[in-house]
């Protein structure tokens, strides 16, 4: 089934390719050691603190910062209109998302508060403590306007409108329409319909965002550390908004604690503190607190979604057709905007089945709660779970086993290129296979008898399965065009120093999931050293290759591809002069655990630090006009497919109580098909973290909001997220299908758990409730909504 | 509030000496002052366990005790017990398993996980994972913590890795 090529560095004889080694930069976190944001002191910062509004919607009426600048301590108390000088607003607009439409907005509030959690006025002082005393005593007078909190009612004409200059409320819709799908449902025979609705939830990384900044007046220099995923968007977003030569702005990412999408969009009170640092000639340090965190952090999902399938006799699946609403808070995310996620929703509905006819609508508006944006599996979660939910209710009505339904409509593994229904090209996946291998994992036919056992004994068990497509190593195609400054081509640079040893620096970027350690196995491979003798660094604008960062799955696949081709070319230059040394052919010679050997037999002939021994110190003993160049750098870019998308099956078995309505997770399975695993063990964690994070949203998580727009569950007393004892193991298999669109065949893995599991759990439980008759598709699956649903409350 | 009060304490058996106000809270105090910057802050009331560390043998949170508290006390934090060795079993096998993604949580899961090995090195998977839910992971989905933590006992008794 894999593919390779006799001479591929996958095949290579010290290949890592494939081998579960632990990541070394593991060491350090493991030690307490390694630095994040907050662990940061510089000379002469300040702490800034911000006022934030205490309404929904409400104009600012005056600031009296007069008490909170005479505080001790502080040295400045700057308000929103004070900081325009030195920030200019933004848009978060992309052209290729036509007719999106959003406001301007300012990283401090100037006119008025749009959401509860809007950053107000600033305070600065030598002490965070200082500061955030100060901040309780600035004034601010507010008259409080019309709140729109209901997403339903939104567009209605009686509604107020959050941004008159706007027209309406309507931040972007989306349309498409494939084939007949009203004749579809005429025909059909079976026709299910639901709707189905999706809590807003967050990323609730346990480190918050946090950012130091510092701007050199001297030298016009302004260097950020951040807590984030993307530090050449962030470098270029400065200098655009703070009027400053983007070549003089350096932003460093050094430990990241999560992020999952959360930590790759422009924050206010970030380009804010950026901005003092360039305003009082001093570095500033913002940390936020984690109930800024509740109200600020970018909030996803919140859908709800009304759709219809038609089915034939047979249970094949001819049309779907589903509406879709969402709403994001007073404004469109910048840069990568907020239509992203409902955008996806009508992309990926339906996406692992041979779907005929199509027709879907999106419309994405504007309400006076937080912003929402992309979020770890940006919109899969909705479309896996409406898809997969609309499967299970026609295998239901149809008395068809969901495996059954699900082999008569999952696209045949015979039959790609495939472009699947919306227009979505598939390079190859592996449905059937992976149903297959799943099914034998679970051991299906036990556990179908052992749930027929329980219900006689009044215990209700459920299996849910979900399968699935991922969107992974993206092309330009989905920021780039739209005339974001977010690269979607990588580059890697691989020096090898005297000692034999190769220093790696790349642009994607490490929060935890491994990539530095994924750029180290496949450098080494390539380039022909033991993983020892390999350093990555990332994460610094100053130092590495212009990148995009860690998002959308991409940092193995094309962050991977990169170190690939650059440990490639390495590995010819030392051989060019391995060849002068040894008076060998090139041909003849190999680099294979730190030393040259002769391709032939393995022998070796001359160990790396010799090599580098006289490249650079005896430079005068190799023959004129030779000049070794023991460092190179390559890059990457995917241009055969939009995305490499990447499929997969998961299946949760619960058991509900009926007499309480909690769901007992008994125990989950996954097998995906991410192309070639670099690293099995790293692989399985991000499938396991995903599966977990998607549990969450599908069980527990949910900001809640009042009809005021006032946030109700800003804690994590209150706000419940997935722990040790609620969790169940996770078993892991796979199906290796690489992309021919790279030498390395590597697809994306970060996000699939978290896009398959609200589906399967949902499934599961819809599956327990069976006997009553009885479903819910409200996520968070609550006790109270399953009770609920069970007509008990 | 900002009075200044000594405090004399012992953090991974060092003898320190400092003036702190009355509200500072004991995570804040080895972060800030101390430099211990291993020790977590995740969410100040208690929640996540991100500040976990021991106080004269037992475990706390940093953020729920203030550092006038800890007068007279002998305070554990991870670059201690990282120094001693004490738990470098755990820690090579949290390494092998990858038992940790972005690394900020898991100073304070080692040191519900060493609490749980002292107390009961038998635990099972439903205690382990019984035991460290007051301790907030949002990376790795807990499995491997947990399996970790049950070779860890199992090595500890002499039995199988």
């Amino acid at each position: 089934m894999k593919v390779k090529t006799p001479l591929s560095v996958l095949d290579r004889p010290n290949s890592y390719i494939g081998k579960s080694n632990p990541r070394a930069g593991a060491r350090q976190l493991l030690e307490g050691r390694g630095v994040f944001v907050d662990d940061l002191n510089l000379p002469r910062m300040l702490h800034v603190v911000f006022c934030r509004s205490p309404y929904a919607h409400a104009k600012i009426v005056s600031i009296n910062t007069e008490r909170a600048a005479s505080e001790s301590g502080v040295v400045r108390v700057v308000t929103g209109a004070e900081l325009v000088d030195y920030c200019s607003p933004w848009v978060g607009v992309l052209t290729h998302l036509q007719g999106l439409k959003s406001a301007s907005q300012h990283a401090i509030a100037v006119d008025r508060a749009c959401w509860q959690g809007e950053a107000i006025c600033a305070v600065l002082a030598e002490t965070r403590a200082q500061a955030e005393d100060a901040a309780a005593l600035v004034q601010i007078e507010y008259e409080e306007l019309p709140v729109v909190v209901d997403m339903e009612t939104a567009l209605d004409e009686t509604t107020p409108l959050i941004h008159p200059e706007l027209g309406d409320n309507l931040c972007f819709q989306r349309e498409v329409n494939f084939g007949e799908v009203d004749k579809a449902f005429t025909d059909a025979h079976t026709v299910i319909e639901e709707t189905f609705h999706f809590g807003r939830h967050t990323g609730v990384c346990l480190e918050a965002r946090g950012i130091v900044a510092q701007y050199n007046p001297a030298t016009s220099q302004l260097t950020v550390y951040l807590s984030a995923q993307a530090p050449h968007m962030m470098k270029n977003l400065y200098a655009k908004h703070f009027g400053i030569s983007e070549d003089n702005v350096r932003v460093i990412c050094k430990d990241v604690g999560g992020s999952f999408g959360i930590k790759v969009h422009t924050y206010p009170d970030e380009m804010a503190t950026a901005a003092l640092s360039i305003m009082l000639n001093r570095p500033v340090k913002f940390i936020a607190d984690r109930y800024e965190s509740f109200v600020t952090d970018i909030h996803a999902r919140d859908h709800r979604v009304s759709a219809r399938m038609a089915l034939d006799k047979d249970g094949k699946i001819k049309a779907i057709d589903m509406d879709d609403l969402t709403g994001i808070g007073p404004y469109s995310v910048y840069p990568r905007t907020s239509g992203i996620e409902a955008n996806q929703i009508v992309n990926l509905t339906g996406g692992p089945y041979t779907v005929e006819s199509y027709r879907a609508r999106a419309q994405v508006v504007f309400t006076n709660k937080n912003v929402m944006c992309q979020y770890r599996a940006v919109g899969h979660p909705v479309a896996c779970a409406v898809g997969e939910g609309l499967v299970d209710a026609a295998a239901r009505s149809m008395g068809l086993d969901p495996v059954e339904i699900r082999r008569r409509n999952l696209i045949p593994d015979d039959a790609y290129p495939y472009t699947y229904v919306t227009g979505l090209p598939f390079e190859k996946l592996s449905h059937h296979q992976c149903l297959d291998k799943i099914l034998e994992m679970m051991d299906y036919e036990v556990l179908r008898e052992e749930q027929e056992k329980c219900r006689e004994q009044e215990i209700y068990r459920g299996i849910g399965f979900a399968s699935m497509i991922e969107v992974t190593n993206p092309s330009p195609a989905f920021y780039g065009v739209g005339g974001a400054f977010i690269s979607s081509q990588e580059g890697c640079t691989i020096r090898m120093d005297h000692t034999g040893g190769i220093t790696c620096t790349v642009g994607v970027t490490e929060q935890g999931q491994g990539s530095d350690a994924v750029v180290a196995q496949v450098a080494a491979s390539a380039v022909g050293v033991t993983l020892d003798k390999v350093r990555v660094v990332s994460g610094d604008t100053d130092v590495v290759p212009y990148g995009g960062g860690t998002w959308a799955s991409r940092a193995a696949g094309i962050g991977g591809e990169a170190a690939l081709r650059a440990g490639k070319a390495l590995r010819e230059n030392i051989l060019e002069v391995a060849a002068i040394i040894l008076q060998a052919e090139v041909a003849s010679l190999d680099v294979q655990n730190d030393a040259i050997v002769d391709m032939a037999d393995g022998t070796e002939r001359l160990p790396l630090s010799e090599l580098g021994r006289i490249v650079y110190f005896r430079g005068d003993t190799l023959p004129d006009g030779v000049q070794p160049e023991l460092v190179s750098t390559r890059h990457y870019v995917p241009k055969a497919f939009p995305f490499s998308f990447t499929n997969g099956i998961e299946a949760i078995h619960v058991e509900v109580d009926v007499g309480t309505g909690i769901v007992k997770l008994l125990k989950c399975w996954v097998v995906d098909d991410c192309g070639t695993i670099i690293n099995p063990l790293l692989v399985d964690e991000q499938i396991r973290g995903g599966v977990v994070q998607g549990l969450g949203g599908a069980l527990y998580e949910e900001c809640l909001y009042d009809e005021k727009g006032q946030y109700l569950n800003a804690t994590m007393a209150d706000y419940l997220v997935p722990m040790a004892a609620e969790m169940p193991d996770i078993e892991v298999g796979h199906v290796e299908t690489p992309t021919t669109d790279s030498e390395l065949g590597a697809k994306g893995v970060g996000e699939a758990g978290t896009a398959g599991a609200p589906a399967a759990v949902m499934n599961a439980i819809n599956d327990a409730l069976s006997p009553f008759n009885a479903q819910v598709t409200a996520m968070p699956f609550t006790p109270e909504r399953i009770l609920r649903a069970l007509g008990k409350i | 509030m900002n009075d200044l009060l000594e405090i004399n304490l012992k953090v991974n058996g060092e003898k320190i000496t400092r003036f702190v106000p009355a509200r500072l809270n004991l995570v804040d105090f080895l972060r800030e002052d101390l430099k211990l910057t291993g020790s977590h802050v995740g969410c100040e009331h208690g929640a996540c366990g991100a500040c976990t560390i021991r106080v004269n043998n037992d475990i706390v949170r940093g953020c729920l005790m203030l550092a006038v508290q800890a007068d007279g006390t002998d305070v554990m934090t991870i670059e201690g017990l990282s120094d001693s060795g004490e738990i470098k079993d755990l820690q090579e096998e949290f390494h092998n398993r990858n038992s940790l993604q972005c690394g900020f949580c898991t100073p304070g899961m080692l040191m519900a996980a060493a609490e749980l090995l002292k107390l009961n090195p038998n635990a099972t998977r439903r205690e382990i994972r019984e035991f460290l839910s007051g301790n907030y992971c949002r990376c790795t989905g807990y499995q491997a913590i947990v399996d970790a933590v049950e070779a860890v006992g199992q090595l500890r008794n002499g039995g199988p890795a």
